[in-house]
């Protein structure tokens, strides 16, 4: 299994990704986000968290043009599984490779903490290991994270299966941290290839760091 | 070069340079200064860089034990953490720019201290911060400016620090009205390197290159740390312009760039352009190595035009190094800057001259001897004087005042500014990024990251209890010191060093001036008794503001190493039926404490004295107890005694206490003697964690569990404590939006 991990300027999560997937036995590999194409043995596309450019305009805005995302385009049009965390949701929205946007959280703060997620939808190869109604318990942190659609957009979502999690409280009802529609913390393409989430599975590799959690989420990608 | 500057009188007045300064600067250079001289010895003898009120005083710091790889004098110090890997760290202020505007001063005060980490080679991996404000509590104009600077700093910090990838883990902040007019913003940072590799600031080997690499050069922060070497006054807003702009995203480039630059071999040194920026980084590596060197300040990328060669030397724009590297090497670490989008310029090289030489297309405008600049910089031995007011204060105790009932004196202290959570503050931090921490902000006592490369754990604190310092400056001092290292004894590391940020007052106040003294010989005595020695730090004068000094305000912050990274010690009940014990001795000890100026509203009374003995043999207790895992948590008794210690570990838990503890006085539930802890144990392992005491004077003084917390006669329940304890901050912080 081999995973590939961008890096634009100012990604600061590529190295966490990197130490989570290699903790899953995973090979891996940094790409430079100039770059005009992916290791040809990419299995797994990740574009890490971080703040791409500083996020000085609107997050992930300029790192949609980066020469390396032509190529992520081509990968996942071809089926090829793209997973994007945090900034990386972000530049997959911008880049219109995930249905929605997000805005600025609704408390206008930068919001870091433990948070948990209800499993919405486990038909999908990301949370194929988990089971529809879990809680996860999975950090956040993020300044940009308060997901918007429309109401059309919305029910194309519900329709499809593509809302994969929704933010929570411990047991499983819905607490909304940053305003987001729904309260929807992660969703996919309508083709189940393509994944974006604000919360941080790779952060929540190991109990002694809070939370095991992620292990169960990352999984789902070794076994295609 | 030989005129005499026209106008000199206001020359010298706007530089703050004496005409004893001038007279000596004459001397050293043989002839007339010109403007770009003047501009450099202003710098480099301004308070802020040249330490010349303070340095009689900071002799006789304990700096070395086996352990230390760096002491002071380099941009941050270094230990050695086992397994080839070593800790940089450093802390430093940035009190005027951060009330002058309060996000950019504090963005850019963790820019500039993770700056001096990385420079050194080491991935910054870890950021505390301590600060200080005034009074946020009234509904005047002070208060609600000082909740506006909580608000700015707080994000200022994140702005920076999180975009940066470097978890801020932890911190302090207090609350007193002497910081009305001067608050204190003191940011910690610490980063890894492999012990020999570690990069130091010299710039050596004649005909070497010297290359300026990062961001542009601009006018912003011009004559900043002249700026931070006064006073406030009502004017100051107007300083606004000699505040820095940070860009956080230039400097993460600058630090993927560096550290990508760290692994090749060509670098002789490197630093960063902090305070005084080209001016004290040039003259430091060349100072330190013995060398001259010559610039060309046409070749410094510039942000604007027509900027002088004055403006060049002086400038404090951000994210910027000199680095000194090896010859032939240029082009190549030319490519690496430009791979990362940053500026990188040959701007110099060494010589052996011993000068500093520094031309403008050609011209030569400016030549300076290295040495004299630092070695001979004023170094004054400014009067000291006994401050009257500790003798009205001395001999105020408690039973001066109103007796009040407990349970009201425990409810108004759960909902205290200085007691409860700062999450509105914390939550703001990226406290996770680099998936290394194991303990953070919230979690009571010292934060703690694990560390990937040896499997051990360092844990850290930033700590000073500024009435301690009121009451008694030398006694405050080592209370700072004994306290920060004790909570990182309670996480179960062995403390091993310290870093101190000095925060005081006007020094030509000889009442301050000899409160700094005082200081340093508090921290001296602990360092020394404890074996926790200076490896670095900063002092910051000049904390007045309409002639009102700060408190004395020396902030320590402690690390230490933990050998088991799965065997942090945590400071929050863990289970309801566990017994909790109190170690160490209480008497109706009140000096200073959170008692007296919340209930009582004064600071004052007689310091505790301190054990350190008995402190030594407390760490000795929960780090070896730890070890043989019979303790379950630990927590210090600090300010708020043992009953408010009670009351965070109860809110952060969520489960309540039943706990009767042996008292004198019924108030002493709040008394804060020193070198005591609460600790929690399983019943199973009670036997052999009394077995450890050793002569240690140790109570069990109850259980954890339950829906209330009751502390001999204090009850509250659980949903008052947590809505006290969690709620208070924002409610008061967030009341003007």
């Amino acid at each position: 299994m081999k995973v590939s991990i961008l890096q634009f300027p100012g990604t600061n999560c590529e190295f966490d990704t990197q130490y989570a997937f290699e903790k899953l036995g995973c090979n891996t590999e940094i790409v430079w986000h100039k770059a005009e194409s992916l290791p040809s043995d990419t299995d797994l596309l990740v574009v890490a968290g971080g703040f791409s450019y500083g996020d000085y305009l609107r997050s992930g805005a300029i790192a949609k043009f980066s020469p390396v995302m032509k190529a992520v385009a081509e990968y996942a049009k071809s089926g090829g599984k793209v997973l994007g965390i945090c900034n990386g949701f972000q530049v997959l929205t911008e880049a219109r490779l995930l249905p929605g946007a997000l805005k600025r959280n609704e408390g206008l703060h930068f919001i870091s903490k433990h948070h948990h997620l209800r499993v919405e939808n486990n038909d999908n190869i990301f949370l194929k290991k988990l089971n529809n109604g879990d809680v996860v318990n999975i950090p956040i942190a993020h300044h940009d994270g308060n997901y918007y659609i429309n109401e059309e957009g919305l029910k194309e979502l519900e329709a499809n299966g593509q809302i994969l999690l929704r933010y929570t409280d411990e047991d499983g009802n819905i607490k909304n941290p940053n305003g987001s529609v729904e309260s929807i913390a992660g969703v996919c393409n309508k083709e189940k290839n393509v994944f974006g989430l604000m919360p941080h599975p790779e952060r929540a590799m190991e109990a002694v760091l809070g939370s095991a959690d992620g292990i169960a989420m990352l999984k789902g990608f070794l076994e295609s | 070069m030989s005129q005499q500057l026209p106008d000199i009188d206001t020359q010298l007045a706007n530089h703050k340079l004496s005409q004893e300064d001038y007279t000596h600067i004459k001397q050293i250079l043989g002839r007339e200064p010109n403007l770009v001289e003047l501009g450099i010895f202003s710098a480099m003898w301004s308070e802020h860089c040249s330490y010349k009120s303070s340095k009689v005083h900071l002799k006789g710091f304990p700096t070395s034990a086996p352990w230390v790889i760096q002491g002071p004098g380099e941009n941050a110090g270094v230990i050695d953490i086992g397994d080839g890997m070593a800790a940089v760290f450093k802390m430093e202020s940035h009190n005027h720019p951060s009330f002058i505007e309060p996000y950019q001063g504090a963005a850019t005060g963790v820019g500039g201290i993770m700056r001096d980490v990385f420079t050194m080679g080491a991935r910054p991996v870890a950021n505390l911060n301590a600060l200080r404000f005034g009074n946020v509590l009234n509904d005047d104009k002070t208060s609600k400016h000082q909740r506006y600077l909580v608000r700015g700093v707080t994000e200022g910090i994140g702005g920076y620090g999180n975009c940066m990838g470097v978890p801020t883990i932890g911190g302090e902040t207090s609350f007193d009205e002497c910081y009305n007019g001067n608050i204190l913003v003191n940011a910690f940072t610490l980063g890894l390197a492999k012990s020999d590799e570690i990069f130091y600031g010299k710039a050596e080997g004649i005909g070497n290159p010297v290359l300026y690499v990062g961001a542009k050069t601009g006018r912003d922060g011009l004559g900043g740390a002249v700026m931070s070497s006064d006073s406030f006054t009502e004017e100051s807003k107007s300083l606004r312009p000699t505040v820095q702009v940070g860009d956080p995203f230039t400097e993460k480039l600058l630090l993927e760039a560096c550290l990508e630059l760290f692994k090749t071999d060509y670098v002789i040194g490197i630093q960063d352009m902090g305070a005084a920026g080209l001016t004290s980084s040039s003259f430091e590596m060349a100072g330190r190595s013995g060398s001259g060197m010559i610039m060309h300040l046409d070749k410094v990328p510039a942000r604007e035009e027509n900027m002088t060669p004055y403006d060049f030397m002086l400038s404090e724009s951000q994210e910027r190094m000199l680095l000194c590297a090896k010859k032939g090497s240029e082009e190549e670490i030319i490519k690496i800057f430009e791979k990362w989008d940053l500026d990188a310029a040959v701007i110099g090289e060494v010589t052996d001259t011993g000068n500093m030489e520094l031309f403008w297309h050609g011209e030569k405008v400016a030549e300076v001897p290295v040495d004299p600049v630092s070695e001979e910089a004023p170094e004054l031995n400014r009067p000291m004087k006994r401050p009257e007011y500790l003798d009205l204060i001395k001999d105020t105790t408690i039973n001066d005042f109103p007796k009040v009932e407990n349970q009201e004196a425990f409810e108004k202290l759960t909902k205290s500014m200085e007691v409860v959570d700062k999450s509105w503050i914390y939550t703001q931090y990226d406290s996770m990024v680099q998936t290394n921490t194991v303990k953070k902000g919230g979690e009571l006592d010292a934060s703690v990251i694990r560390v990937k490369e040896n499997g051990k754990a360092l844990a850290m604190s930033a700590d000073c209890n500024v009435r301690y310092c009121y009451i008694d400056p030398k006694g405050g001092g080592a209370a700072a010191v004994v306290e920060s290292g004790r909570n990182v004894a309670m996480s179960g590391a062995r403390p091993l060093a310290i870093t101190d940020c000095l925060n005081y007052g006007n020094p030509e106040n000889p009442e301050v001036m000899w409160q700094f003294a005082e200081g340093c010989l508090g921290i001296k005595e602990a360092c020394a008794e404890l074996t926790t020695p200076v490896i670095g730090g900063n002092v910051s004068l000049y904390n007045e503001t309409n002639g009102v000094s700060v408190f004395p305000t020396p902030s320590i912050a402690t690390v230490g190493v933990n050998d088991d990274q799965n065997n942090v010690l945590m400071s929050t009940f863990q289970e309801a039926g566990n017994q909790l014990y109190l170690v160490g001795e209480s008497k109706s000890e009140f000096g200073g404490s959170l008692y007296m100026k919340e209930i009582c509203g004064v600071v004052a009374g007689k310091l505790p004295e301190i054990d350190y003995a008995k402190e030594l043999a407390l760490w000795d207790l929960v780090i070896e107890a730890n070890k043989k895992h019979l303790l379950e948590c630990a927590k210090d008794a600090s300010s708020g005694g043992v009953a408010i210690a009670l009351a965070k570990m109860a809110a952060t838990s969520g489960l309540g206490c039943d706990v009767s503890m042996s008292v004198e006085d019924e108030r002493d539930i709040f008394a804060e003697s020193q070198s005591r802890a609460i600790v929690e144990v399983k019943p199973e392992n009670a036997e052999a964690f009394e077995a450890m005491l050793d002569g240690l004077a140790c109570e069990k003084i109850g259980v954890v569990g339950g829906d209330t917390v009751k502390i001999n006669n204090v009850t509250m329940s659980m949903e008052t404590l947590q809505d006290n304890y969690f709620n208070t901050f924002k409610r008061v912080i967030e009341q003007d939006l």
